[in-house]
């Protein structure tokens, strides 16, 4: 009693920057390695810092339920730094959390508005394909998610103002996430300074757009998305509060979290589909028995697509996007008999913890039936199964991103049948990133259905109040 | 046998889908936390409620009977 019991360390430290290397490589058999070695808590070491990884159900509960004052997420992310800009914080605490929900619109009330407003953004895009092609997934998701969370996040006007090349830019930014940035997150690296070009370009062109709304006349309040709204604010002198940097700073941070990630599943979900054809047929089956009757995508539809749902749970539970959550402990944490000093890393990793054969039997197996009545996976394993985290800091957006993921798909597998152009086990993802994207090639080819429930040109408009700032 | 409901603060974060779900029984109020307006609404409420429990994005919500 009263002595402090270090974790346990895993093998495979260099010596020199420890398991860096290793996570640049091959995080997640560093991370299932830590599990086998050491248990529930091990720790593994990255240049100067020491990361304490949890796994399992008990100490994924310390994890996520820890107060900001024992577990700070803001400080554990050096690689966001660059990307945000000064003075941007990465992660609020829970009360402005809770405020940002509401002046972002990712309430519930306004999701039936998002919704139609993604179904007319996938239709957009699809209006663009012959009877045939092919697609590489990454590409096409990573454009179609600008648009979606520009348009619901920040106002239709703001999307109207954007185009391919905002994707590629944003791919720049997440390409700029190398576990590098623990030694320094300014490195004189090539994908550091792409990362800060990129951030640059953006800045440029939100201050071209300043300077577009600027000379117009003031929009009403109904016509006004996020843009006008900070333009409007003004400082104690009568001064605009927000320079173009800040506002690009505050856009990025928005955006960024729901971009890759959900662009990242919505690949899996399909990978996943075609790798597995009677899944697909089902979920097919139960898209075309939902709109035969030329339904709108809309809220209420979205709720209940049980099958399509389970697939997407299934992939991210497979494919979570990202396979490390990180907090800089404040105050020493006990997990298991362990102590955890302050100023070390702690990390959770959806990647291991989701495929923990003690949660799920056949844990390596796609497998929606485990979210088909009376099996409840997720629900019956909350510390467990936790692609969108858990607690406190779980994912704000989970809520609206299965509903985008929903509405894509609805669209998508009504009007379109896809199948692989590549071998099934050639499509994986690239961990060389914090930020983990999908591998290209990851090419499909897609072919227009006939005789199909058909709601591809629907030419439902944007409608909604996608705008947030009211 | 009556409605119980029980709300777990570590968990909620003010989506107020149980405010959609059952208005009576649920509020998300200026602090963007759930108010409980009736921990043990009568029976009529009971398939308001299990659906607020049901869709709550963070399960923050439990039913019980007592």
């Amino acid at each position: 009693m009263g002595t402090i019991t270090e974790p346990p360390k895993v093998s495979g430290d260099d010596g020199g920057t420890g398991h860096l290397e290793e996570l640049r490589t091959d995080p997640i058999g560093l991370m299932s390695r830590v599990r086998a070695e050491c248990g529930d808590v091990g720790e593994f070491r990255l240049a100067d810092k020491d990361v304490v990884l949890l796994t399992g159900a008990e100490a994924n509960e310390v994890f996520f339920r820890a107060s900001d004052e024992e577990l700070d997420q803001a400080a554990a992310y050096p690689f966001m730094t660059p990307v945000f800009g000064e003075g941007v914080i990465f992660d609020a605490t829970p009360e402005e959390r809770r405020r940002m929900l509401h002046n972002q619109s990712l309430r519930d009330k306004f999701m039936r508005g998002h919704a139609e407003t993604i179904s007319a953004e996938v239709t957009r895009m699809v209006e663009q394909w012959d009877d045939e092609g092919e697609i590489d997934l990454l590409d096409w998701f990573a454009e179609l998610f600008i648009y979606t969370s520009s348009a619901c996040l920040i106002g239709h006007k703001f999307r109207q103002e954007l185009d391919v090349s905002y994707a590629h830019l944003f791919h720049d930014l997440e390409q700029g996430t190398d576990a590098l940035a623990f030694v320094d997150p300014y490195l004189d690296i090539e994908s550091f300074r792409r990362r800060d070009s990129a951030r640059a370009a953006l800045v440029q062109r939100i201050e071209g757009i300043k300077a577009k709304r600027l000379a117009e006349p003031t929009p009403d309040k109904d016509d006004m998305d996020l843009v006008d709204v900070l333009l409007s604010v003004r400082d104690e002198h009568g001064n605009a509060a927000f320079s173009a940097d800040q506002i690009t700073g505050m856009f990025i941070s928005m955006m960024f979290a729901g971009h890759h990630t959900t662009s990242g599943t919505a690949a899996w979900t399909l990978i996943e589909l075609l790798r597995n054809p009677g899944a697909m047929d089902s979920v097919v089956e139960e898209l075309d028995e939902l709109y035969s009757g030329g339904a709108d995508v809309s809220y209420q539809a979205l709720r209940e697509i049980p099958v399509l749902e389970s697939s997407i749970k299934e992939a991210l539970r497979l494919h979570p996007p990202l396979i490390l959550l990180l907090r800089l402990v404040m105050e020493p944490v006990e997990v298991e008999g362990f102590t955890i000093e302050a100023g070390k890393l702690v990390g959770a990793s959806p990647a291991v913890s989701n495929r923990i054969p003690e949660a799920f039997g056949d844990s390596e197996a796609f497998d929606p039936d485990r979210y088909i009545d009376p099996r409840h996976d997720d629900l019956d394993n909350p510390w467990n199964w936790i692609p969108f985290g858990a607690g406190r800091h779980r994912c704000v957006g989970a809520a609206f991103a299965m509903m985008q993921l929903k509405a894509i798909f609805s669209v998508l597998l009504v009007d379109w049948t896809f199948e692989m152009a590549q071998a099934p086990e050639t499509y994986r993802n690239d961990h060389s990133k914090m930020v983990v994207q999908l591998e290209q090639p990851c090419v499909v080819r897609y072919r227009r259905r006939h005789g199909s429930a058909g709601h591809g040109s629907a030419g439902n408009s944007p409608g909604g109040d996608g705008g947030g700032g009211r | 046998m009556a409605i119980r409901i029980e709300v777990d603060p570590d968990l909620c974060q003010g989506h107020g889908v149980c405010e959609s779900e059952a208005p009576e029984v649920f509020e998300v109020g200026k602090d963007h936390k759930v108010v409980v307006l009736d921990a043990s609404p009568p029976e009529d409420q009971r398939a308001a409620v299990e659906l607020a429990v049901k869709y709550c994005p963070t399960h923050a919500l439990r039913l019980t009977d007592t």
